[in-house]
């Protein structure tokens, strides 16, 4: 009897020791709910969608890691701009693909062309405007070719990059899925232009701080350790497990009974239970706008003080309340966490246009009305509000319609369209009032009002002209100075929100649920989640 | 017996090209299309798009390629997974709702029938009350309340079973359970109902009258007839439950193909929507067919050509 305790003991000893060595070697392994069914594509070059971005964010490294807003060197070790501003030198680092081989500038420069190329026909190919790259929009449009964009490998592990005007933000955006190197021969082997190469455990040679290395559809994949990342030795975890599960009910389930480690969404039930109560609950802004547009091109809408009085007339304090889920009330269009040259959000700076958060706004905007020739809302047309089918634009649009009734005394009818016959209706301006949301991939504010610039921009879809807002918004494009960039964004803000072609309402917001096993995860600005330096503890 | 299939299969092959055919149009006629998003991609990217899935084709030209590659069995390229083709989605999830299906199946039937007749042979008894009233629950609670239930009692509370996937065989339990309800309730409420109606018949009173033996008079003359709508409910309910549903497939997070179903018509996914359309539809004519063929070992009234015995 003895000898059998000795011996149970002696095995409790030994199990112990190895389950001791092994939480203290690597981190453990992650599970993490992708949440959503899948997606579309994990293959950088293709990406346009978060859930894709943030695999990739965790699979691939880009030149630079932007990690809360703090951007890091990736790929990249140092970086030069020229006096001009119109040249960008990145030297890189001598790193590894996952498979062992080297890591190249020409490594870049085939990613970035190839990301251009209509034949690779990416979905994000419109990414390029923003960048200023000389001769990149020529070639997305077909108007150029490769030979003409601005890039180029100066030596292995140079990579220099002309710019058509100083762009500010032009390194920050270096984080973003787009801009990150892809393995020609990886790409060319499978499906290169379909990006079927990037679930193919064998062919997903990749260069951050994870590797795939296995991929079910409508299931999950599993992502492990590069032992060939440059920065190696900061990771902590040993491998992620991620789930795709579409449904937030399960998920929230199966991280309460421990299956899951992290998850992105939770049911919408529970968020202001979690937001009081739950500390494991994040909620952070997303650099984003909810908005509705007014057709301009409408002679109801034709009177500036209508839209104005609509605009003052909601109480965005009580939409965001109703919503709960931690939604910034909008007063322009600019979100908060954009920095200007003085390191002020933004935001802040820039104030709320005489609109309010609450409804403290409302006899102006009656007043205002009633200026117009309608007093208390008498003989304003009825119109259509339309928005996409979904419970969360419901529950907004109703408040909107019965703050607009109260207030203003003006009457609407709702009406909601499936997703993509909405966006048709929309593009082609069958509306008079519509739903809108943008949501930006960069870190600056001239993404966010460059959607209205001029009628050539297919986003603008209250058909809004102002040449002064264009103007201004080209100053800011071509501003040598960060001082004067800002200075003409605010400008050109101002003059956006003194015509008001659209009604902002909140600023949107991104939640996670993560359990406090899981620590040294981050998150990028633009939404991203980053696991290269997180560890899990048992 | 032979002609009579060959008119069945030649019957059946012109509706499938029927479907395909509404379906095409029909889906081609809603607005919207596989590449509208938010952000409007641009207009060289786009032109590329539609050349390389060649829906720069007059839609009508599209038809006639889509048909001649459905009678090769090339069902395309998904719009919505890049790089994969319908026929690789539908290889790859079909397994997984069938598997769960197929349990499904046999659960409803050994224990949809033995209730629906016990049910009837004990009417307006305690266990008749019982039953009925477990069925009508079955037929009244949505699945997804089913699921969600499960998952909140078994997986949540109790911890019993994983809240999703099939990594554990007890994932299939919820599943099961939850995808079977409705028809198993469903079943024992039609096995109940016929049962009675046959036990009403005439030729059952005879055969009691010869003093034929109870349990003969119920296996062999009332349960094969009671058994007849049992079976047309049954062979088209297979055909949907095999190939998966949406609810449940979302729910327990299992990569099967319902999701298909309502995710590429969202999408505006042709291929997908054509694929899935067609899939169905040729499973749930296999599904008919036999029904025929059991109704003719079930009912000895039912015999395909006139003669024979």
């Amino acid at each position: 009897m003895k000898r059998v305790l000795v011996t149970i003991l002696a095995l409790a000893l030994v199990v112990g020791l190895m389950a001791g060595c092994s939480a203290g070697a690597k981190g453990g392994e992650l599970n993490w709910n992708i949440g959503s069914a899948g997606p579309k594509t994990i293959d950088p070059g293709l990406c346009g969608a978060s859930d894709g971005g943030d695999v990739i964010n965790n699979t691939f490294e880009g030149l630079i890691r932007e990690k809360s807003g703090v951007v890091q060197p990736g790929i990249a070790k140092t970086w030069e701009t020229s006096a001009d501003g119109k040249t960008v030198t990145f030297n890189l680092r001598k790193s590894k693909w996952s498979d062992g081989s080297d890591l190249t500038a020409h490594d870049f420069v085939y990613a970035w062309l190839r990301a251009m190329n209509p034949d690779t026909a990416s979905e994000y190919a419109w990414l390029w405007h923003y960048t200023n790259v000389v001769g990149a929009e020529d070639y997305v449009d077909g108007v150029g070719g490769p030979e003409g964009v601005g890039i180029k490998a100066v030596d292995d592990y140079t990579f220099e990059v002309k710019l058509s005007d100083p762009t500010d933000y032009f390194v920050s955006l270096m984080s973003f899925y787009t801009f990150m190197p892809v393995k020609q021969s990886s790409v060319e082997a499978a499906g290169g232009e379909e990006g079927l190469w990037a679930t193919i455990p064998e062919l997903a040679v990749s260069n951050g701080p994870f590797v795939l290395t296995a991929y079910t559809i409508g299931d999950g994949l599993r992502l492990e350790a590069n032992p060939n990342y440059w920065n190696k030795k900061e990771v902590g975890l040993s491998a992620i497990n991620g789930k795709f599960i579409d449904d937030s009910n399960t998920a929230y389930q199966a991280y309460q009974a421990g299956e899951l480690d992290f998850i992105p969404d939770v049911p919408t039930a529970e968020v202001p239970r979690l937001i009081a109560e739950d500390p494991n609950f994040y909620v952070f802004p997303l650099l984003g706008t909810y908005y509705y547009n007014f057709n301009m091109d409408l002679e109801i809408w034709s009177d500036v003080r209508v839209r104005r009085a609509m605009a003052m007339a909601i109480d965005r304090e009580v939409i965001c309340e109703t919503l709960a889920a931690g939604q910034v009330p909008a007063g322009g269009f600019i979100p908060p966490g954009f920095l200007d040259d003085q390191g002020r959000d933004f935001f802040e700076t820039a104030g709320m246009y005489g609109l309010a958060t609450d409804d403290s706004k409302v006899a102006e905007a009656q007043a205002l009305l009633a200026e117009a020739g309608y007093p208390n809302g008498e003989g304003f047309p009825e119109f259509v509000m339309m928005y996409n089918t979904s419970e969360g634009h419901q529950t907004v649009a109703e408040l909107m319609q019965e703050m607009f009734k109260t207030n203003l005394g003006i009457t609407c009818t709702l009406e909601n369209q499936e997703w993509a016959v909405f966006q048709d209706t929309r593009t082609q301006g069958n509306y008079e009032l519509s739903r809108g949301g943008w949501l930006t991939d960069f870190m600056d504010p001239s993404g966010m009002l460059g959607i209205f610039k001029n009628l050539d921009v297919a986003y603008n879809d209250p058909n809004y002209y102002n040449p002064e807002f264009e103007a201004a918004l080209n100053e800011a494009s071509s501003a040598t100075t960060p001082k004067a960039h800002f200075d003409a964004l605010y400008r050109a803000q101002d003059i956006f929100m003194n015509d008001m072609p659209i009604i902002p309402v909140y600023h949107y917001s991104d939640t996670m649920l993560v359990s406090d096993k899981v620590v040294g995860w981050d998150r990028s600005v633009l939404g991203s989640v980053d696991f290269s330096t997180a560890t899990v503890s048992d | 017996m032979g002609k009579y299939f060959l008119k069945r299969f030649a019957a059946a092959i012109l509706t499938i090209l029927l479907i395909a055919t509404i379906t095409f149009f029909m889906m081609h006629s809603i607005p919207g299309g596989p590449f509208t998003r938010e952000r409007p991609v641009p207009d060289s990217i786009m032109v590329r798009l539609n050349e390389k899935y060649h829906l720069d084709d007059p839609v009508f030209i599209q038809y006639l390629d889509y048909m001649k590659g459905l009678v090769t069995l090339d069902l395309g390229p998904s719009f919505s997974i890049i790089g994969k083709d319908v026929i690789d989605l539908i290889k790859g999830g079909f397994p997984t709702s069938a598997k769960i299906g197929l349990m499904a199946t046999v659960l409803i039937i050994i224990l949809g029938i033995p209730f629906g007749i016990i049910s009837a042979l004990k009417q307006n008894k305690p266990i008749d009350y019982f039953v009925m009233f477990m069925a009508t629950l079955g037929v009244t609670v949505p699945s997804f309340v089913i699921a969600t239930l499960i998952i909140y009692v078994f997986a949540g509370l109790l911890g019993w079973l994983p809240t999703y996937g099939l990594q554990n065989p007890l994932g299939y339990i919820g599943p099961v359970v939850a995808l079977s309800g409705y028809s198993l309730s469903f079943v024992t409420r039609l096995t109940r109902s016929s049962m009675l109606e046959v036990l009403r018949q005439d030729y059952i009173r005879t055969a009691r009258a010869n003093g034929i033996k109870e349990i003969v008079v119920m296996g062999k003359h009332a349960v094969r007839n009671a058994l007849i709508p049992v079976i047309t409910y049954v062979g088209p309910m297979v055909a949907a439950i095999l190939t998966g549903s949406f609810v449940i497939e979302r729910i327990f997070a299992l990569p099967g193909m319902g999701g298909y179903f309502v995710e590429s018509i969202t999408n505006r996914d042709y291929t997908t929507i054509m694929g899935i359309t067609v899939f169905y539809a040729a499973f749930y004519i296999i599904m008919i067919l036999l029904v025929d063929v059991a109704y003719a070992l079930v009912d000895p009234r039912i015999r395909f050509e006139k003669g024979a015995k």
